[in-house]
């Protein structure tokens, strides 16, 4: 069973996180992930850098830029990710721009993610439709989970539409922005995720955009079943090592 | 059976296998918002009957076709140039903003965002703003602000907020990156500008429309002066590509008329400083859109260069991807050296300055020969005063 699906069966609200590859080192991929996985996060989004990444804030859009100063390339991530699953048993998830997997091919590409280990994909510029109609039956041959995103705006037609074609977890951006604003969660994000969670989608929820701290995270998940940081993880491994880490999750966690 | 070629846009938003809506589910109720309503919107007769008195009253539609004598007669072919120069703020990309503002009007939106290079699209947008009255922000590379100062004040001066794009290059990719953000962070309230027939489906085929009036005028007045609808080649610079797409538009099925692009080739088409799209793009997704673009094997979008801040866009809009892709479409690169040398020919053999866009179409008359009793139209997309400093290094004025 893919490791994704498994893993949302668990009694406990999940936490995710979110890295640029390459970030901020080259060669910094597989020790963040090991870092996070014995600092007991629940699954990992490997961010695939692009030069254009329209979806996101400055500080992801810097770890992007930074990444592919570095030299990060597709082929140079599944190099790094070759041997990963022999130190690495939860989710790994890999969060790209399309037009880099298009470059890559996207057969190839999602052979390359099963060979490796990856259990899904979320691919913000790939429409829901166009998946559906091009590249399901290739994602799903190489057993990857496509992660759908809705946001506040998303009509309730629509979220429907989406859940149908989910098989996962519904990426619920919490509210209308791109990653990394800072503000806090108050009555409107409230009542959009009570909203959602009155629907019963067959599919789990996790919240992502606007998390960075223990009471965002706490706020996020009463009414979903997980929550992902990003922006706030990629500025901690800006001011300190990936030994500390386990720190930086203890203090969500805890 | 011979399958018949459609050269505009299908039903599912695609030019050929070019174009369609790659947008982040962000952007979505947004997006199918347009796509949902923009023809109908575009048909209504109280919609046509406005666009037009402002194309008539505001731009000063028609734009003349004017037939150059000497310039004809240096490349001995029949040359009518269109004159977009002639609009009011000085290009043809005035015509998509008052369409896109009545646009936005209709769809309830109080909240202008635009994109822009060297500023002409930005003006244009801050200008059908102070008309309407709407709050306009325009987001313009950090770069190009510090080379564009004169509109930067132009823009000021109407009223619009100037916002720079510090991330990546900081030029007309990363403004349009911007615009996309604040899009997404105001969902509600905001129309999107776009200044080309580029970006997520319906913009290519919105902007087109809104150009057409330049072949749509061209069709009668080149009936008027030569009785015949009928040209035998349309030339047109192509950076994102929507002058070009408004001075096709007639004409894309009409396969009696030869359509010649022409693209940037900056230092060389294979210099590493060109902006010759079509020739040396691959197929993939920029700004929401299947087309050719400009990008590295890893398929990271690159910064294209020109001497022209018009033409320099990495990606083509996708009905341009289209007809290079078929063959429709002529697609010829000239560069930096060629297109100044074209631009003070026409300054000086007709007294018409035009932009250094516009120049680049002109070179074409050094590079291909047409017969003598070929009828020629060249789009004239904007007039050069934007670009004096330019031409005042460029030829130690």
């Amino acid at each position: 069973m893919n490791r994704i699906l498994t893993k949302l069966k668990e009694e406990k609200k999940l936490l995710s996180i979110y890295f640029s590859a390459g970030y901020p080192n080259r060669n910094d991929t597989t020790s963040i992930i090991e870092h996070l996985e014995h600092s007991d996060v629940d699954m990992i989004e490997i961010g695939l850098p692009f030069s254009d990444p329209l979806a996101d804030g400055p500080t992801i859009q810097e770890s992007s830029t930074q990444a592919l100063k570095n030299g990060m390339t597709t082929e140079l991530l599944f190099e790094q990710l070759k041997d990963i699953r022999k130190t690495v048993s939860i989710p790994l998830i890999i969060m790209g721009y399309f037009n880099p997997i298009l470059q890559y091919g996207v057969e190839a590409f999602c052979k390359k993610c099963e060979e490796v280990g990856i259990d899904g994909l979320i691919i913000p510029d790939l429409p829901a439709d166009v998946y559906h109609r091009e590249y399901k039956t290739i994602f799903e041959h190489h057993n990857l989970i496509n992660v759908f995103l809705i946001t506040p705006q998303t009509s309730e037609q629509r979220i429907r539409y989406i859940d149908s074609i989910s098989n996962g977890f519904i990426y619920m951006v919490s509210s209308a922005s791109v990653t990394g604003s800072n503000s806090g969660f108050g009555e409107a994000q409230t009542t959009y995720f009570k909203r959602i969670a009155n629907m019963n989608l067959n599919n789990p929820t996790i919240v992502g955009f606007g998390i960075s701290d223990k009471q965002t995270f706490t706020q996020a998940t009463t009414y979903s079943k997980g929550a992902i940081i990003g922006s706030a993880f990629i500025k901690f491994l800006k001011q300190h090592s990936i030994a500390k880490i386990p720190e930086f999750v203890k203090a969500i966690k805890n | 059976m011979t399958e018949i070629m459609i050269y505009n846009i299908n039903d599912k938003g695609y030019y050929g296998e070019f174009g369609g809506a790659y947008i982040p589910e962000m952007l979505y109720p947004n997006v199918e918002e347009l796509s949902q309503k923009y023809l109908a919107i575009m048909n209504e007769a109280s919609f046509q009957k406005e666009f037009n008195q402002l194309l008539k009253d505001y731009v000063g539609r028609p734009s003349p076709l004017y037939f150059a004598k000497r310039l004809s007669e240096k490349h001995n072919t029949k040359i009518y140039l269109k004159r977009e120069d002639l609009n009011h703020t000085g290009a043809h990309k005035v015509n998509n903003t008052i369409g896109q503002i009545l646009m936005a009007k209709s769809l309830g939106k109080t909240r202008i965002i635009a994109e822009t290079g060297a500023g002409q699209h930005g003006v244009a947008t801050a200008t059908v703003c102070a008309l309407m009255g709407m709050q306009c922000i325009v987001y313009m590379g950090a770069v190009d602000i510090e080379r564009q100062a004169p509109n930067v004040a132009r823009m000021k001066m109407l009223g619009a907020e100037v916002r720079p794009a510090l991330s990546g290059s900081k030029t007309l990719k990363d403004a349009t990156n911007e615009a996309i953000r604040d899009w997404i962070n105001n969902p509600t309230n905001t129309h999107y500008i776009i200044g080309s027939v580029v970006g997520p489906h319906p913009y290519p085929d919105m902007v087109a429309r809104f150009q057409a009036v330049i072949s749509e005028e061209i069709k009668w007045q080149l009936k008027d002066k030569e009785g015949t609808e009928t040209p035998d080649h349309v030339i047109a610079c192509v950076g994102g590509g929507s002058n070009a797409a408004g001075a096709f538009y007639h004409y894309l099925d009409d396969t009696n008329v030869n359509l010649i692009a022409v693209e940037a080739a900056g230092k060389g088409i294979h210099s590493g400083e060109s902006a010759a799209t079509s020739i040396l793009g691959r197929e993939g997704i920029i700004h929401g859109s299947k087309t050719l673009l400009m990008q590295t094997n890893d398929g990271q979008i690159t910064e294209p260069y020109s001497i022209s801040a018009g033409l320099d866009y990495p990606g083509v809009g996708p009905m341009h991807a289209h007809l290079y892709k078929t063959g429709r479409a002529e697609f010829l690169a000239v560069t930096d050296d060629e297109a100044m040398t074209a631009g003070l020919e026409l300054s000086q053999l007709e007294g018409i300055i035009p932009a250094i866009e516009t120049a680049h179409a002109l070179a074409v008359f050094d590079k291909k020969a047409f017969k003598a009793s070929d009828i020629v139209i060249l789009n004239v997309s904007g007039r050069g005063d934007k670009d004096l400093q330019n031409y005042i290094d460029y030829f130690k004025l």
